[in-house]
């Protein structure tokens, strides 16, 4: 079966006005397939958010091309979902304003884009909150909304970059329960870059564990857990395992990295 | 033993803080609003002083008394009101048409970094050309009609309207362009769903601030060759040698500014109740 996506030898440089010339990402090459959740973990400044804004057509690749059903990504659009770490909702629209915009976008009816956005609203948890303001919610809410948003608008893929980053541990967690059950209901393709390991292992099928800067892929880890996976699975043999080898491999990079 | 050890002194007891005083501290809507009035009772009570009791000749400086006398003869005997209502037509209207221009190209300016480095640097060098050195050139131009008074405040608000939108849309929010990119956005859609309405509240501010600038520049058009207008009566009272009339119309012309900007704040607050949320 050929991959849903599939990066191909992306590497990226930048290079400063100064003339000074950075390598962010080595040739990097990376399947992901059709219903896959894939967590990407690496220490900060690593280049695996440049990836992810590679794949979202936000950036271009110094070299090498990224396929999306087989064909050339050329830029950002409405097949490759993406939730940021920052809260990017539009603060003059309101919750279901938001959540619709994508569809609005498309010219979809107005009927049809109240029964969507209704049942996205809902998934979240956040019904009751239609008609408040992005800032009359915590950082939590707002990022169930991102998600919604970015669900609503049926992606091919969601693309997710550290999007509990800023949350509070207790929140995070909630919030890594609420995604992982509504990929188990829709078993909508997930790539998500975080450098929180509990978190990587969680959610995901496969852990790509990304190196220290210039970042490649280092290692690729199946996570075989069963479905559906509870919060006590953390404290199992199984995600302990995994736990410890993912810290050994992070542990490593994240002192190359310092010692830079 | 404790000697030997050494203990802390005892700090004394804190003592309340005189908040009043604190920086910073926010006081009460009814303390602001006595404070706001107490100054203006202070501002006549010297002025009163100083004119009653006869410390100024009343050539130069009218009293209160007078100014006010004067004031309700202006409106009774003089048809002031058509003066305010001239003035204030030509502000609204020569504030209206340099909106109704700059506005879009304030916009294609934040927008386009192409359109920005063609216009910004001719309008940059026009916003410092004073609009009150136009009034002869304009009166060579347009003669001494309403077009004359109109292109005055036109040209001394156009530029600056332009220059300060553009620079409120060129700051919109970079993740919220990429977010709607990743929505599906076109470019188009960029500009009229995101930075448009990202950047409607500043630009509402800004037209206020500039409709505040554009009341100045009515004045000096109207004190040059014209037959009506608060300028206008305020040049024939200096003729007159009524300082009554004069203190009477600039003080007309701080109140009509007044209502008008907070009539102007008020619409802003109700159009834009989501960019006061905090």
């Amino acid at each position: 079966m050929s991959p849903l996506l599939s990066i191909q030898g992306v590497s990226r440089t930048f290079v400063s006005p100064k003339g000074q010339v950075t390598q962010a990402l080595l040739p990097v090459d990376f399947d992901v397939q059709e219903n896959d959740f894939v967590t990407i973990l690496g220490p900060s400044g690593c280049g695996k958010s440049t990836m992810l804004r590679i794949v979202a057509g936000l950036d271009h690749p110094t070299s090498g091309r990224v396929l999306l059903g087989g064909r050339p990504v050329e830029g950002p659009g409405a097949d490759r979902g993406m939730v940021f770490q920052s809260y990017t909702l539009f603060p003059w629209l309101t919750i279901e304003q938001n959540i619709r915009f994508g569809l609005r976008e498309r010219g979809m009816p107005e009927a049809q884009q109240k029964e969507r956005a209704d049942y996205f609203i809902a998934k979240v948890g956040l019904r009751g909150f239609e008609q408040h303001f992005p800032k009359q919610l915590s950082g939590g809410m707002q990022q169930r909304t991102a998600i919604a948003r970015a669900l609503a608008n049926d992606p091919k893929i969601l693309l997710m970059d550290e999007p509990f980053g800023a949350l509070d541990n207790q929140t995070r967690v909630l919030m890594q329960e609420l995604l992982l059950g509504i990929w188990e209901a829709e078993r909508k393709t997930v790539m998500f870059v975080t450098h929180d390991i509990d978190e990587a292992i969680f959610m995901a099928n496969r852990v790509a564990v990304f190196s220290a800067r210039p970042g490649r892929i280092k290692t690729e880890l199946a996570v075989d857990l069963p479905h559906p996976r509870h919060y006590t699975i953390k404290t199992s043999p199984e995600f302990m395992d995994l736990k410890a080898r993912l810290t050994e491999e992070i542990r490593a990079e994240s002192m190359a990295a310092d010692a830079h | 033993m404790s000697r030997v050890m050494g203990v802390a002194p005892a700090l004394e007891p804190e003592r309340p803080r005189r908040r009043a005083l604190a920086p910073l501290e926010p006081v009460s809507t009814r303390t602001r609003l006595v404070l706001g009035v107490a100054f203006f009772i202070l501002f006549f009570a010297v002025w009163s002083v100083f004119t009653l009791g006869g410390f100024v000749s009343p050539t130069f400086l009218a009293s209160p008394v007078t100014m006010a006398k004067e004031g309700w003869l202006l409106f009774t005997e003089f048809g002031f009101l058509h003066d305010i209502g001239m003035t204030v037509w030509r502000v609204l209207g020569g504030f209206i048409l340099a909106a109704i221009v700059a506005v879009p190209l304030g916009i294609a300016m934040g927008a386009h970094k192409g359109v920005e480095a063609f216009l910004e640097p001719f309008v940059s060098f026009c916003r410092y050309l004073p609009a009150s050195a136009f009034i002869p050139l304009l009166i060579l131009w347009a003669g001494l009609g309403e077009m004359q008074k109109l292109l005055v405040i036109f040209i001394g608000s156009v530029f600056q309207i332009i220059l300060m939108v553009a620079v409120i849309v060129g700051n919109a929010r970079k993740d919220l362009v990429e977010a709607a990119y990743t929505l599906g956005s076109s470019p188009t859609g960029i500009v009229r769903r995101v930075l448009i309405p990202g950047a409607a509240p500043d630009i509402a501010e800004t037209l206020r601030l500039v409709l505040g600038w554009a009341w100045t520049y009515v004045i000096v058009a109207e004190l040059i060759g014209s037959s009506s207008g608060i300028g206008h009566m305020i040049t024939d009272s200096q003729a007159l040698l009524n300082t009554g009339q004069i203190i009477f119309g600039i003080i007309v012309i701080g109140l009509i500014g007044l209502v008008s900007d907070s009539f102007f704040k008020f619409v802003n607050r109700r159009l834009f109740a989501w960019s006061a949320l905090r």
